[in-house]
């Protein structure tokens, strides 16, 4: 077993951890936060998308014990007081989810492509979700709630 | 997974000292699918990750040195590269997706020398030399066959260094699902000629000679009008046929001509 100390959503964890276990599991089975989902489990779907020190990152294809140190964001962490972030509000506004399984990744995608990219064209939104799939909308509705988030981010005032 | 003794180094040394009896994890793009199928068993995965020597960019004249450990979002998005070698930036921002571009590394993927990978077309068709722990590797010599280079085991990478083209351009026709290249070819202009090397095609990355030859008379996408390279022994998979992909090879080389002559 080894050690892992982390940063996640804000708070600091310590976990001890076999070191074959994913980032994923860690989040998931041992700190409970199920909010990130495991759709493939082979680096293709993009469903257990987070943020590993701003960067966006598949937490099936790393392990817990590489997190040592690092700053991780889930899609829990958009929300802490409940608030639903600009881009989860987009989300269920444009309708851009039927099953909602492919979500929490596709929004922590459009998170990190909205920090990089504040005025993305739709074909860089399209691009940006190479790797990510969705097997109910057909897209559409996502990129149409990524557009419009994007719009809504770059209105509010500049936080510090 | 099989069972393994995870180790983070923090010097190139004890690293170079660990690997021996393991295996280097750098972005673990490759290494972690392979292990979770339990293709491979090592005893001891070598993280890279804690080396900041292996990291970053450096414009040095003629030549760009890049670290094993710099992820392709960062080449990808290297104004100082953009400037120097803008076909390094280019071909980086085209692999894969977003999330694997910012775990996986040129080392992990030069090391693996996957046939249809992208970064072997830039070390063969630029002229690079990989500098590893022990020696160093010219690009000619370094990839041996599918999936296999010229590295001994538990011989890092540390950088690679790539000459700076007069003009260069790659051009792939990435598989649609997954991104890596059903036919990739880089052109360039070096100080030592023209090169052409092509990936995705054939079970390990080439040179074409016809096509360099051609291109040398006359650099221009209509040189290479008519010709294409032989069928025989190109890759043959659900996605395509070796004929469609000799045929591929000719339409990317041409596009990539077309861009590097744009540049100038
Ligand atoms: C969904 C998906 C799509 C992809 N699409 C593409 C694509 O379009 N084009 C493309 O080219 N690639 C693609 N890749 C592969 C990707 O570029 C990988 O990052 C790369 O092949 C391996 O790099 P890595 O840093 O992840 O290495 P790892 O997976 O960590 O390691 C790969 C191998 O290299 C060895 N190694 C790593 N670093 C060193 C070093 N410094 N010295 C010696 N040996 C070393 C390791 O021991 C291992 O054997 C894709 C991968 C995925 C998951
Ligand atoms: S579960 Fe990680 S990419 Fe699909
Ligand atoms: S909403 Fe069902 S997979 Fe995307």
């Amino acid at each position: 077993m080894a050690t892992v100390s982390l940063e996640v959503n804000g708070r600091a964890v310590t976990a001890e951890v076999d070191p074959r276990t994913l980032l994923v599991d860690l989040l998931r089975k041992q700190l409970r936060l199920t909010g990130t989902h495991v759709g493939c489990d082979t680096s293709q779907c993009g469903a257990c998308v987070v943020h590993v020190d701003g960067r966006s990152v598949k937490s099936c294809t790393m392990l817990a014990v590489q997190a040592e140190g690092a700053r991780v964001t889930t899609i829990e962490g958009l929300a802490p007081d409940g608030r639903l972030h600009p881009v989860q509000a987009a989300f269920r506004e444009c309708h851009g989810l039927q099953c909602g399984y492919c979500t929490p990744g596709m929004i922590m995608t459009a998170v990190a492509l909205l920090q990089e990219h504040p005025e993305p064209t739709e074909a860089q939104v399209r691009e940006h979700l190479e790797g990510n799939i969705c097997r109910c909308t057909g897209y559409q509705n996502i990129v149409r709630a990524i557009l419009s988030a994007a719009q809504e981010l770059r209105a509010l005032p500049k936080a510090s | 997974m099989y069972e393994f003794e995870y180790v983070r180094p923090q010097t190139v040394a004890t690293a170079v000292e660990q690997g021996g009896a393991g295996q280097y994890l750098a972005g673990g793009m490759t290494l972690l699918p392979t292990l979770k199928l339990r293709l491979a068993q090592p005893g001891r995965l070598v993280d890279l990750n804690a080396l900041p020597e292996l990291q970053g960019i450096r414009v040095d004249g003629n030549v760009v040195r890049i670290g094993a450990m710099t992820r392709h979002a960062d080449v990808a998005r290297s104004a100082e590269l953009r400037r120097a070698a803008p076909v390094l930036a280019e071909l980086a921002g085209g692999i894969g997706d977003p999330h694997v571009r910012n775990r996986g590394t040129i080392g992990g993927s030069v090391a693996n020398n996957d046939p249809a990978a992208d970064y072997p077309a830039a070390v063969l068709g630029l002229g690079a030399t990989v500098v590893t722990s022990a020696r160093e590797i010219a690009g000619d010599d370094f990839f041996t066959g599918m999936f296999s280079t010229a590295l001994a085991a538990g011989e890092l990478i540390r950088r690679i260094d790539f000459p700076v083209p007069k003009r260069a351009a790659y051009a792939k026709f990435p598989n649609p699902a997954s991104r890596y290249a059903m036919a990739g070819v880089l052109v360039a202009e070096t100080a030592g000629g023209i090169r052409v090397a092509v990936t995705g095609a054939g079970p390990c990355v080439f040179r074409v000679p016809e096509f360099e030859a051609a291109l040398t008379r006359r650099f221009a996408p209509e040189a290479l009008d008519g010709l294409e390279i032989p069928s025989d022994g190109l890759n043959q998979d659900l996605h395509g046929s070796p004929e469609y992909r000799a045929a591929l090879v000719t339409v990317m080389a041409q596009r990539a001509v077309a861009h590097a002559a744009a540049r100038g």
